[in-house]
């Protein structure tokens, strides 16, 4: 099975205009990638689809506009699809 | 409906778990039917959208107890089956399809007459209401159509 890093550049690359080989595991989402909030969205419902779960973005969002997180730690995308993981892993157990 | 004040849910005739309908009347005279077209009056699409737009949006409001405000933010496979005319009864239904992060996406279709006219799936974006003027209004709308 693909990794949540594979499955997610590929979504990424379904709903946005971003191609596929430009998209690596240090890869900004907002930052490098130029997703904008309307295809972001749209990358999180399909993300919510794939895996199954709810992906938090505004409790994200949130810690990082009160400091509290850097957006490094979920709009990077190894550390996004790590997230990822974590979600499914809680789901699961 | 009221076209000119973009009220196009008259009342709503069931809520139940995560799914409204809501029925409307599309009204006999507007200034929208003079250009939409001259000699041959129909309900655009853009206010056939608009109409599934606010059946989404009260299922959403009053799943989330008026606390937030949905927003359109996105329209998918929209499709525009039949024509529908001035003085039309039509049926409205949405269902809330996905409940994300900040965001919904509802799948909707209008119905006329035994028709199938036109249907989407519609993404919402859920905020704090941005003005307490647009909660009460949205409120009292609400109180009117037995939601709120």
């Amino acid at each position: 099975m693909a990794s949540s890093f594979e499955r997610i550049a590929d979504i990424i690359a379904e709903n946005s205009e971003v191609e596929r080989d430009k998209i690596t595991p240090d890869s900004h989402v907002i930052n490098d990638l130029g997703i904008d909030s309307l295809d972001f969205l749209d990358i999180v419902f399909a993300i919510d689809k794939a895996f199954g779960i709810k992906v938090p973005v505004e409790a994200w969002t949130q810690e990082v506009n009160a400091g509290k997180a850097p957006a490094e730690q979920y709009f990077v995308m190894k550390n996004l699809a790590a997230r990822i993981d974590e979600l499914v892993a809680a789901k699961g157990g | 409906m009221r076209l000119e004040y973009f009220q196009m849910v008259d009342r709503v005739a069931s809520l139940e778990g995560e799914s409204i309908t809501v029925e409307s009347t599309i009204p006999e005279a507007s200034p929208v039917f003079e250009g939409h077209f001259p000699g041959h009056p129909l309900m655009p699409g853009v206010l056939l959208v608009e109409t599934m737009a606010q059946a989404s949006g009260w299922l959403l409001l009053k799943l989330m107890d008026f606390a937030r405000m949905p927003f359109l933010m996105g329209v998918k496979e929209a499709k525009f089956r039949s024509f529908v005319g001035p003085a039309t009864p039509v049926t409205v239904h949405a269902r809330r399809i996905h409940d994300g992060s900040g965001y919904a996406v509802t799948s909707a279709r209008i119905e006329a007459e035994g028709r199938r006219i036109c249907d989407a799936e519609l993404t919402l974006r859920i905020m704090d209401f941005p003005a307490p003027e647009l909660a009460a209004a949205m409120r009292r709308r609400g109180q009117e159509l037995g939601l709120a």
